[in-house]
């Protein structure tokens, strides 16, 4: 048993033992989720530490023989950051949630089970694992925003659980299709010798049926519907690991799975790839931009965002051989996915103090609001320009080498009209902090008191590494660049 | 010396984020820390332009040029001349905020944001990648909205900040498509390599290299947003006019010179559009009726002399005419700061015998404005005559000498509006602005006048050197002397209907018909490019925003209602009849088990009669238990999770 095995299941040991010893309620609940996913982190920190290349801390158990399915984990240059980023969010989640007054046991409790699983997804190399592992997310995220949201609650919780779950069937389908076509369920295997090679209309339809299972996800144009009322509803913490962590299983199941798995379709449909990350580039910004609703408006950039990540992955069929900007591109949207994470994590945390204050996110009913709350102004303000990219934040070494990688493999219309979107989400961030921030005091201004230390303490650290991955980035490209090129040759192939 | 290179724009930069980040806590100590520290970074400066370091960095890998050094920060002679001409400028300008700004503002973030827009200029200009430069480029857009922004509490500056901040980024999306077009072509980003590219991509990283610098230096048709720029404190217009922000598009357009001259039509391109913007801008100034309004459009047409220098191949002409007018606006900016500070207004016709008020200033602005109007011997006669030695065609040389009238007819409308003899609230003025504000102004003044030493053949000799623009022709004696008398005429004549006239002469009158005209109010709104701007682009893409989110709620985000409502309904008669059918199973057989309990009675034992009563009650139980209502959505999943299988073990059996 490896580190990352107990990585992956301490939390939900520590879910297991909090639901069994009811004494611990109340605050010292969320206390222990704070501590166990501190521990988490530390650990992660150490695996980090000791990651040599290609695929670390890997475990492979037999599961069920005839199938050619097991409990297959371990990590790479693609995997530990995602793994990384979730043990952070899910331990300033749980900081945050040092505010929570409702059934905080059920809670901490639910957490640590997502925390588990998104873990183990990220580190899964089996795909009955991978799925295993995608449906119980969505589980644990309906219970979060039937049982601790807000507004109409259940009804959108329902439907975020009906949407995605019928995209995972889909999901499912594919990966039946992978195993008929290879005869095996491992990942690494399945990469080794991709199926279908001779037959590329499977190809494609196994890769349609994936690709729609991860597209829900994600979520890109015109599956995203789901996302703005599940966010609208749910409680702060529940978007925060959803827009940070849960969106990241779409676009990475397309580079862990799909790209290596069905790289002749992949590459047939590159061009369909990316048109489709373009429409939600600017889809995902028009309809923010109008958006009076501010949770609304984060949630509508996560397309625009995710949206990047898609279209990079797809210009990573374009070059032939994997090529340089192959590369660039898939580590820009590695690099994306992290990113986004931290950003939209500590939107969606601050977005939530509106609700709490004043039990609304319409904007126009504020304004003035850096007077009453500096330090929520400065961390909304600094997570708005980090979310439209600029330099000196993480967003902007994700997006350039996106653009770059994207014109540089050969797609100087699609690159350049998916640059329109940096301008659209600059605008519609500008006009956010215009009309919640700025200007004279609004109708309900005067509720909003400014950010308690828990809710400081969850937001700042997650703009300090998007600061530190944007002036220093080497830490995280080191890492990520080796996978990128490798997942890039792969595609190539 | 590599640590040089980086320190020179990290120091302020670092300062900056920090003093900003410290807030109001540092607000007692922020302006000294900020002029300390650009004491030293203009220390550092002179080092670099004596030493010329490097950096090499690697940001992204793949980018990095096999075997050879990576790109990064490389100070060479025209970054030395940006770098220092930024720090000086900076420092002068600081010196003078530290004195105006009023005591209850915000100190620190003001002076940590001014040394942040420093520092990203200073990197603006000395990057030697696409990567580098462009984060400087868009650090300093960011640091000019919330300086511009600065007074947030008022809705209308804040709006002016928006403008300027998504204009200049819709310029600054050239960079990003050129950096791309750079790497498809080179393999890596750096600049000095954009030349050589292949085709399309040099044409196309041209392109994009132009509309950026356009939309950063203000130039036709992005020049609105310097109009709303004023919105900021006094200090930042003197900043952001001289030697950051609309100096970084020209300094850009200087610094890739080959490439524009590679391509043919860039050169072309961008010569016409800095000859248009000068000329078009300068008669935008000349319709203003207000100080700060009039020298914003004068910025944007001076700047124009120096993007045309850009396509002319007139580097050492146009960037000493960056160099110069950096002086000369941030001087003329300062002393229009103080008056506001004195008088709190900026109106022309408010402004009058402001300059005979505290002399020093007068004094000071009219040096500036008669460099501005390029009278001899002062700075910007030398250096724009630099620049229009290098243009080769007629047509382009025409459209520039007559911007150079507007600019000599623009300067003498605002010294004849300060100098009219007129009543200035003295008192008042003595009590808000201290002497210490002064100082700056005294120092950059005979900056303003006297660089036009750089004029004399020797001196230029030398800067071409520098600047690395070895044989392009100097300022001649012929142009010198048309342009110097025509300017000196033109200011003259300025003076005398603005001053000397009496009250109610034909000249004055002709003068006033003229402001009412037309074309004079559409000038003066700046030729309805903001308008244009707002209307032609940005109301039609909220109205598609719009529409779109329309489109979103009612019709996709239905779908997902409908399906919701659906299965639920399903579910709600599937529940029906699934709990229809366990009842009546479980009923029965809990009725059979109580029947065999009946029949079984006094046959077998006692303790199994009682078993089967348990199992009976136990199934009821059970029973109604799956009768509960808010059970149904654990039903709702199995039932998927069932239906799933099911087709999953179909695809099976088909295929297998």
């Amino acid at each position: 048993m490896t580190v990352l095995t107990v990585v992956i299941f301490l939390p939900l040991a520590a879910a297991l033992g909090l639901l069994a010893v009811p004494r611990v309620r109340g605050r010292a609940a969320t206390w222990v989720w704070i501590a166990v996913s501190a521990a988490d982190l530390a650990l992660v920190a150490v695996m980090w530490a000791g990651y040599r290349g290609g695929i670390g801390y890997e475990t492979r158990l037999r599961w069920i023989p005839t199938l050619d399915a097991g409990y297959h984990v371990g990590v790479d240059g693609l995997s530990l950051p995602l793994i990384a980023l979730t043990a952070l969010l899910f331990l300033v989640c749980g900081v945050h949630s040092l505010g929570e007054r409702r059934r905080e046991r059920a809670h901490a409790a639910l957490f640590l089970f997502l925390q588990s699983v998104s873990l183990g997804l990220f580190a899964a190399l089996d795909l009955l694992l991978f799925f295993v592992f995608f449906d119980l997310s969505i589980v644990g995220m309906y219970f979060v925003i039937a049982g601790w949201g807000h507004g109409d609650r259940a009804r959108s919780a329902l439907t975020f659980f009906l949407y995605t779950f019928l995209g995972s069937l889909a999901l499912l389908l594919g990966f039946v299709g992978l195993f008929l076509g290879g005869g095996t369920f491992d990942l690494v295997e399945l990469a080794r010798n991709p199926p279908y090679a001779a037959s590329p209309g499977v190809a494609s339809l196994v890769l349609l049926a994936v690709g729609v299972g991860l597209a829900v996800k994600t979520p890109v144009f015109p599956v995203h519907t789901w996302l703005p009322p599940a966010h609208t509803d749910a409680p702060a913490a529940g978007s925060a690991i959803l827009a940070g962590i849960l969106l990241k299983m779409g676009t990475y199941g397309l580079a862990r799975v799909a790209m290596p798995a069905l790289p002749d379709a992949w590459r047939a449909h590159a061009w369909l790839i990316m048109a489709i990350g373009l429409v939600s580039v600017l889809y995902g910004a028009l309809v923010a931009l109008a958006q009076p609703n501010l949770k609304r408006l984060v949630a509508y950039t996560s397309v625009n965002h995710m949206g990047y990540a898609v279209l990079a992955l797809g210009a990573a069929g374009l070059a032939p051989g994997g090529g340089r900007a192959g590369e660039l591109a898939v580590s820009g949207a590695v690099t994306q996915m992290v990113s986004h994470g931290l950003i939209t994590g500590a939107l969606f945390l601050l977005t939530g103090v509106l609700w709490d204050r004043a039990g609304t996110y319409d904007m126009d009913r504020f304004g003035g609001v850096a007077g009453r709350a500096p330090v929520f102004a400065a961390l909304l303000a600094a997570a708005a320009f980090a979310s439209l990219g600029l330099p000196g934040f993480s967003g902007f070494i994700a997006e350039f080498q996106i653009f770059v990688g994207v014109i540089g493999a050969g797609a100087v219309v699609l690159g350049a009209a998916a640059v329109l979107g940096i301008l659209i989400t600059a605008a519609l961030f500008l006009r956010a902090l215009q009309r919640v921030l700025l200007g004279g005091p609004g109708e309900l201004t005067g509720r909003v008191t400014d950010l308690r230390p828990a809710e400081t303490a969850a937001v700042a650290p997650l703009l300090a590494l998007s600061v530190l991955i944007g002036v220093a980035p080497r830490w995280l490209l080191d890492v990520i660049e080796p996978a990128a090129a490798a997942l890039s040759s792969l595609a190539g192939r | 010396m590599s640590a040089l290179a980086w320190l020179l724009p990290a120091t302020p930069g670092v300062a900056g984020a920090l003093l900003a980040l410290a807030g109001r806590r540092a607000d007692r100590v922020a302006a000294a820390g900020a002029v300390a520290v650009t004491a030293v970074t203009l220390a550092l400066a002179a080092l670099a332009a004596a030493v010329r370091p490097m950096w090499g960095t690697t940001l992204v890998a793949v980018a990095a040029p096999p075997g050879g050094t990576p790109a990064g920060i490389a100070v060479d002679g025209l970054s030395a001349v940006m770098a220092v001409t930024v720090a000086a400028i900076a420092l002068a300008v600081l010196v003078f905020a530290a004195g105006d700004l009023p005591s209850g503002a915000a100190r620190g973030r003001f002076f940590g944001l001014m040394l942040l827009f420093t520092g990203a200029m200073l990197l603006t200009v000395t990057a030697a990648d696409l990567m580098l430069l462009l984060t400087g480029w868009e650090i300093m857009g960011a640091a000019s909205y919330a300086l511009i922004g600065f007074w947030w509490r008022e809705h209308g500056r804040v709006r002016s900040a928006g403008l300027a901040f998504v204009t200049t980024r819709a310029g600054d999306l050239g960079l990003y498509v050129a950096a791309g077009c750079a790497f498809a072509a080179t393999g890596t980003l750096e600049l000095a390599g954009i030349a050589q590219a292949g085709q399309p991509w040099r044409d196309l990283a041209a392109a994009g290299i132009v509309l950026a610098a356009l939309g950063k230096s203000a130039q036709l048709p992005f020049s609105y947003w310097l109009s709303g720029a004023m919105a900021g404190p006094s200090a930042v217009s003197a900043l952001l006019h001289s030697a950051t922000m609309v100096a970084a598009g020209a300094y850009l357009l200087l610094r890739v010179q080959p490439l524009l001259a590679a391509t043919g039509w860039a050169a072309v391109a961008v010569a016409w559009a800095g000859a248009v913007t000068a000329l078009l801008l300068g008669a935008v100034a000349l319709a203003q009726r207000d100080l700060k309004q009039l020298l914003a459009a004068s910025t944007c047409a001076q700047v124009g002399f120096m993007v045309l220098a850009a396509g002319a191949g007139a580097v050492a002409g146009g960037t000493a005419h960056l160099v110069a007018h950096a002086a000369v606006k941030s001087l003329l900016f300062l002393c229009a700061g103080v008056w506001l500070t004195a008088l709190g207004t900026e109106a022309l016709a408010g402004l009058r015998g402001a300059g005979r008020w505290r002399r020093s200033v007068g004094v000071a602005f009219a040096v500036g404005a008669l460099a501005l109007a390029g009278v001899p011997p002062l700075s910007l006669w030398v250096t724009k005559d630099a620049v229009l030695a290098g243009v080769p065609s007629p047509g382009l040389y025409a459209v520039a000498l007559a911007a150079a009238l507007l600019a000599a007819a623009y300067a003498a409308r605002a010294l004849a509006a300060v100098w009219r003899p007129g009543t200035f609230p003295t008192a008042a003025g003595e009590r808000r602005v201290p002497r210490a504000v002064t100082g700056p102004l005294l120092a950059l003044a005979p900056l303003a006048a006297g660089l036009s030493v750089l004029g004399l053949p020797a001196v230029y000799a030398g800067w071409r050197q520098l600047v690395g623009a070895g044989g392009e022709p100097g300022p001649e004696v012929a142009g010198l002397v048309v342009t110097g008398l025509a300017a000196s005429a033109v200011t003259a004549a300025g003076w005398a209907i603005g001053v000397r006239a009496r009250q109610g002469t034909a000249w004055r009158r002709r003068a006033a018909e003229l402001g009412q005209g037309r074309l004079a109010v559409g000038l003066r709104g700046w030729l309805g490019l903001r308008q244009g701007a707002i209307g032609g682009v940005w109301e039609p893409v909220k109205a598609l925003a719009g529409a779109l989110a329309r489109f979103d709620d009612r019709v996709l985000e239905r779908t997902g209602e409908w399906l919701a409502d659906g299965v639920t309904a399903a579910a709600g008669v599937a529940g029906r009849r699934a709990e229809g059918l366990l009842d009546g199973v479980v009923r029965g057989a809990a009725g059979a088990l109580g029947g065999a309990a009946w029949l079984g009675r006094g046959r077998v034992e006692r303790p199994l009669e009682h078993l089967v009563r348990a199992v009976a009650a136990g199934a009821g139980a059970l029973g109604r238990a799956a009768r509960r209502p808010q059970a149904g959505q654990a039903h709702l999943y199995l039932a998927q999770a069932a239906a799933a299988f099911l087709l999953l073990a179909v695809v099976l059996m088909l295929v297998r």
